[in-house]
């Protein structure tokens, strides 16, 4: 993942105003994004013929309890051709929505539903919103920092609805 | 008709559940449920220090072990800014290439089970077994060896492991070209296989498919060349790629493979350094087995490591390899704490799996079994 100028000094030019923040560490970029734009960023970086970031490699949330606010979603993207990578971070607070990149990348899908299954964020225009590694019926969000990582978490018995 | 296939059925390898909706004996619609095998690893690492968490790396994608140490002792160098011994480099990536041959025959064995052709398992687990005695002589474990340290290996190549291994690579070329002669023109094989479950290049890309499953595709994206690790970029090899994208494609796409990661360990074999074998920096690395059983500092040096770990800075780190079924990452955020504050697994087969859908919409239910072994997924990873 080496350092990724090209990338940043694009992503500048074309939003100036929405680079919250950057840095790089042991070599990798990350850019710092506001949630309301996330979309457009994307579909910049995805489409834009010098980048062409095809491949989401991956998607996941991040609970910084006690910050407000208290939720990233974190993206990695790839670029096949170029061989970069870029990090991009948007930071989300509980109860709020973040528009789905599901659209542009159709691997944002499960990770979509990964994140809202495990820490409980809620994706705009997502075309199936649900659970996808607990059951329908589980209650809470295993990986948020208040979620216990030992209790009598099976005291009532699952009974699944026939 | 919908039709509910697994999570008991031993051709979705694991638990795997697939609600079908048939029309007829053709597949309108595939939602694929996961999460039977879910142990929530990526929470439990939370609560450990980094190396309590090498064993659960093992147990992600059983059938590559040796792929998933090599991930996450990277992603924990890379945060830590340390440098692996050549020698130690060397033994990761000939662990690493030996275990995809390994992967790669449980596939091929499993897959073509499935299909009907019986033999070929019998032969792939001739050759699997013999990889995984090597390994257990290596590490002392055949399926979950943690073979892998941060900062090298646990222990040094014992004597006249590198005869034996030299041995398995002068004779396995011929071993492919013997499952070949069982299955690459055979009739049946081909009538169940081409054409079958086609993913073309942009779909692949678009629903994040990596590994031998993409570059079935006709998709060159390989981690090893694109963003090489532990000195990939030393060796000689190529990225075999498939042109159609059916389930044909992605067959000899691992065929070749395990015949170029055979090559890579001869590679490795002729020109494998002599030197230490773990970076030695006494607050991250453990200290010589030999010294701990008789000096105390090493003792106190092992204790402090085993009991309390270490702090890396504040940051976070992306390290990623090509484990047999794709690009397997390893994404670390470190608060400074001797535990990491996030731990997350990008696994292949989780990707690979969501684009099972488009492959057998519209196929024939038959053919769901053969698109589903040719995903090569492994449960361990999809729920983690």
């Amino acid at each position: 993942m080496a350092e990724n100028n090209l990338t940043i000094n694009k992503l500048k030019e074309k939003f100036p105003n929405s680079i919250l923040g950057e840095g790089t560490f042991r070599g990798e970029s990350t850019v710092t994004v506001p949630k309301e734009e996330i979309v457009q960023i994307c579909k910049f970086l995805h489409s834009d013929p010098d980048l062409q970031y095809h491949l989401l490699t991956d998607l996941c949330g991040l609970d910084r309890l006690p910050e407000v606010p208290r939720f990233e979603v974190v993206y990695h993207l790839c670029s096949i051709k170029n061989h970069q990578r870029i990090r991009l971070r948007v930071k989300v607070g509980e109860d709020e929505f973040i528009s789905s990149v599901e659209s542009i990348w159709k691997s944002a899908n499960w990770y979509e539903r990964e994140a809202f299954d495990l820490f409980g964020i809620l994706f705009k225009n997502h075309p199936d919103l649900r659970r996808i590694l607990l059951w329908d019926g589980f209650e809470g969000h295993p990986l948020r920092k208040d979620y216990p990582t030992q209790g009598p978490d099976f005291d009532k018995p699952f009974v699944p609805e026939v | 008709m919908t039709i509910n296939m697994g999570p008991q059925h031993p051709a979705t390898h694991g638990v795997l559940r697939i609600v079908l909706e048939l029309d007829g004996e053709v597949i309108v619609k595939a939602i694929p449920h996961l999460g039977h095998l879910h142990r929530g690893v990526e929470k439990l690492a939370e609560s450990k220090t980094y190396h309590q968490s090498i064993p659960f790396t093992d147990r992600l994608d059983y059938t590559n072990a040796m792929g998933n140490n090599l991930a996450y002792v990277l992603a924990v160098e890379k945060l830590l800014g340390i440098e692996v011994p050549k020698r130690a480099q060397y033994i990761r990536v000939m662990m690493a290439e030996l275990q995809r041959i390994a992967a790669h025959l449980i596939w091929l064995g499993s897959h073509a089970l499935d299909m009907g052709a019986m033999t070929l398992f019998f032969y792939n687990f001739r050759e699997r077994e013999q990889i995984l005695r090597m390994f257990e002589e290596v590490a002392g474990g055949r399926l979950t060896p943690t073979y892998l340290r941060i900062g090298g290996l646990s222990k040094d190549l014992p004597d006249g492991i590198e005869e034996k291994i030299k041995a398995f690579v002068q004779v396995f070329p011929d071993r492919v070209k013997e499952y070949e002669t069982l299955l690459t023109k055979n009739f049946i094989w081909l009538k169940r296989t081409k054409g079958i479950g086609i993913l073309s290049k942009e779909n692949a890309i678009n629903w994040g498919v990596t590994g031998p499953t993409l570059r079935g595709s006709g998709v060159k994206y390989d981690v090893r060349k694109a963003f090489p690790y532990s000195s990939y970029e030393q060796f000689d090899f190529d990225i075999p790629i498939g042109s159609v994208g059916d389930v044909y494609d992605r067959y000899i796409v691992r065929l070749r493979e395990m015949e170029w990661s055979n090559g890579i360990v001869e590679q490795v074999l002729e020109r494998l350094p002599k030197g230490p074998i773990i970076a030695n920096d006494p607050r991250i690395t453990l200290p010589p087995k030999d010294d701990v059983t008789k000096d105390i500092a090493p003792l106190i040096r092992q204790f402090k490591i085993v009991s309390e770990g270490f702090k890396p800075p504040v940051g976070e780190v992306y390290a990623s390899v090509e484990a047999s079924k794709g690009e397997l990452g390893f994404y670390i955020v470190s608060d400074g704490s001797n535990h990491p504050f996030r731990f997350r697994i990008r696994t292949p087969s989780f990707a690979n799996l969501g684009a099972l859908p488009i492959m057998i919409e519209g196929g024939l239910i038959a053919d769901v079994i053969a698109s589903i072994g040719s995903l090569d997924i492994v449960l361990g990873e999809v729920d983690r």
